[in-house]
């Protein structure tokens, strides 16, 4: 199989690097959360009861006849598979790094093209998520609510007049959505930006966090952003305020490197082909100083100053690099400094693929 | 040791005061060193979500006048008492929202500035979620059964039973 085609096996939808604002916008996600009424909450259940809870999703799933929304989907028991390929599902964004930990009576249901999955028996009973490229977080919400609706014909949510759908935690409860946009942010970090952008956001109700959620890093100049409140405004108002506000940080965002691109040319250009030499020759890269030279080359290629690569390029390999996908493609598992080399292998070869 | 509050759970704190320069020491459970609000917020695990929220159920945060036996209610549907929410930051149930709503009212009110969802509703009739719902369990009962697993034939026998009488009252 060539590189090629491993790449296109890999890729989810969301990593395609279409939609609009596909520049700096990679992915838009919404996430709904719900629950069975009156079953205990995940964390509180016993295991007979959680049990019944992933046995009664998986027939909901399978029930005939299946609901257009949930055609060509795989019922995953956690359990039922490897550490590894669990962790190349977080890795892809498909489930949240404590849904592969401790994956007694744990599910995800997942579409082939990987644009929803939903986790079953994390904090909630069902999480449902729609993960698509660019700025298409109305998309999202669309299809996300049809799942829901599906759901909802066959299983009775908990749910109160006042209080919305009823969540495990109260900082859920309402609309039970997260909406979430991931931004490539390299200008604005370049000029120390962020922390301004992230307190004012704040003050908006909306929150800034590195790419693998929270209280991870910021990886690469990869920002997600997402809203904080879930009672008291509709599930359009969430998503319009959100849009709203990246819409705003994405002027920023283009202004800022034609600022920098207008005053600093020269060191400019110096570091995105400093960062070019150093991803098609290092002999060993680390995830955080990999995901650095791939966000300055990726600027690069929006700003027309490095041709021949595909801006997906780094959509594609922030996944690729992660160590359990570096781990599946080299058919074993390794230690870091081992994956530091497959890494930089396997970036020198990328490299090499022209658009 | 037990602990020297209750005298009904294992101590597992040193509480040491020192007020006006003289030295007291007690020994006390986990909860009834919570009540007394001795323990940080944070001493369990930094500075995490639930831990804050857990905060903002203690006593001194959430509700400085209130009456100390709010803690022990529990709730009638899955046992939840309401210092154990304090302590996980979650409730257990659906039903818990109900049981616990005047003490979560203010709570959810700080966290969302909003008391009154606005959003969707579940978009079918609440009898024909029920309905689905029971199908559902009633085939898997069968299943169940067939395979001799009795003990997940017993939590079906339950939802069912609560999924009927659900499905009467509507």
């Amino acid at each position: 199989m060539s590189l090629r085609d491993i790449i296109g096996k890999t890729l989810s939808e969301w990593m395609k690097g279409t939609g609009p604002e596909s520049d700096i916008v990679l992915s838009s996600r919404i996430r709904l959360a719900r629950n069975l009424a009156l079953v205990p909450f995940p964390a509180t259940a016993q295991d007979s009861q959680k049990r019944h809870v992933v046995d009664l999703i998986d027939s909901v799933v399978k029930q005939e006849p299946v609901s257009p929304v949930l055609q060509n989907v795989d019922f995953v028991r956690l359990a039922e598979i490897s550490p590894l390929e669990r962790q190349l599902l977080v890795e892809k964004h498909l489930i949240s790094p404590q849904h592969a930990h401790e994956v007694r009576h744990k599910a995800v249901i997942l579409r082939d093209d990987e644009a929803v999955s939903i986790m079953v028996n994390e904090e909630d009973h069902l999480r449902h998520q729609t993960l698509f490229p660019g700025l298409q977080l109305q998309e999202a919400w669309k299809l996300c609510s049809k799942i829901d609706d599906a759901f909802a014909e066959r299983l009775e949510l908990a749910s109160s007049v006042r209080w919305g759908f009823l969540t495990a935690c109260p900082t859920n409860v309402g609309t039970g959505m997260r909406a979430s946009i991931m931004m490539h942010l390299p200008a604005l970090s370049m000029k120390d930006q962020m922390k301004r952008v992230a307190t004012a956001l704040s003050k908006f109700g909306v929150t800034v966090r590195g790419i693998y959620g929270e209280g991870t890093d910021v990886l690469g100049n990869v920002y997600q952003i997402s809203n904080q409140v879930t009672l008291g405004q509709s599930e359009e108002e969430i998503i319009e305020h959100l849009v709203q506000l990246t819409r705003q940080i994405l002027e920023q965002e283009r202004n800022t490197r034609e600022q920098i691109r207008s005053r600093n040319r020269i060191q400019l250009e110096d570091r995105i082909f400093r960062s070019y030499g150093v991803l098609t020759n290092a002999r060993t890269l680390s995830t955080h100083e990999a995901m650095q030279l791939l966000s300055d080359v990726r600027m690069g290629i929006d700003m027309g100053l490095v041709k021949g690569l595909e801006p997906r390029i780094l959509q594609e390999l922030m996944v690729m690099i992660r160590p359990a996908h570096l781990q599946k493609l080299m058919g074993s598992e390794v230690d870091a400094p081992q994956r530091d080399i497959w890494r930089a292998t396997f970036i020198r070869e990328r490299m090499k693929l022209v658009a | 040791m037990m602990c020297d509050e209750c005298r009904k759970q294992p101590a597992t704190v040193m509480v040491t005061r020192i007020i006006n320069g003289k030295k007291t020491e007690s020994y006390l459970c986990q909860d009834c060193a919570r009540q007394q609000n001795d323990l940080s917020i944070f001493s369990e695990g930094g500075l995490t979500l639930n831990n804050i929220l857990a905060g903002l159920f203690e006593p001194k945060f959430a509700f400085p006048n209130a009456v100390s036996s709010t803690a022990s209610i529990r709730c009638e549907n899955c046992g939840l008492s309401f210092s154990d929410f304090r302590r996980l930051g979650q409730l257990g149930c659906s039903e818990c929202y109900k049981q616990f709503e005047t003490q979560l009212e203010p709570i959810i009110r700080r966290i969302h500035g909003a008391s009154q969802h606005t959003g969707k509703r579940p978009t079918v009739s609440r009898v024909t979620a029920l309905r689905g719902e029971l199908e559902q369990s009633r085939r898997a009962l069968r299943e169940a059964i067939e395979k001799e697993e009795y003990e997940r034939a017993a939590v079906l026998r339950d939802r069912i039973k609560a999924l009927e009488e659900q499905l009467k009252q509507s």
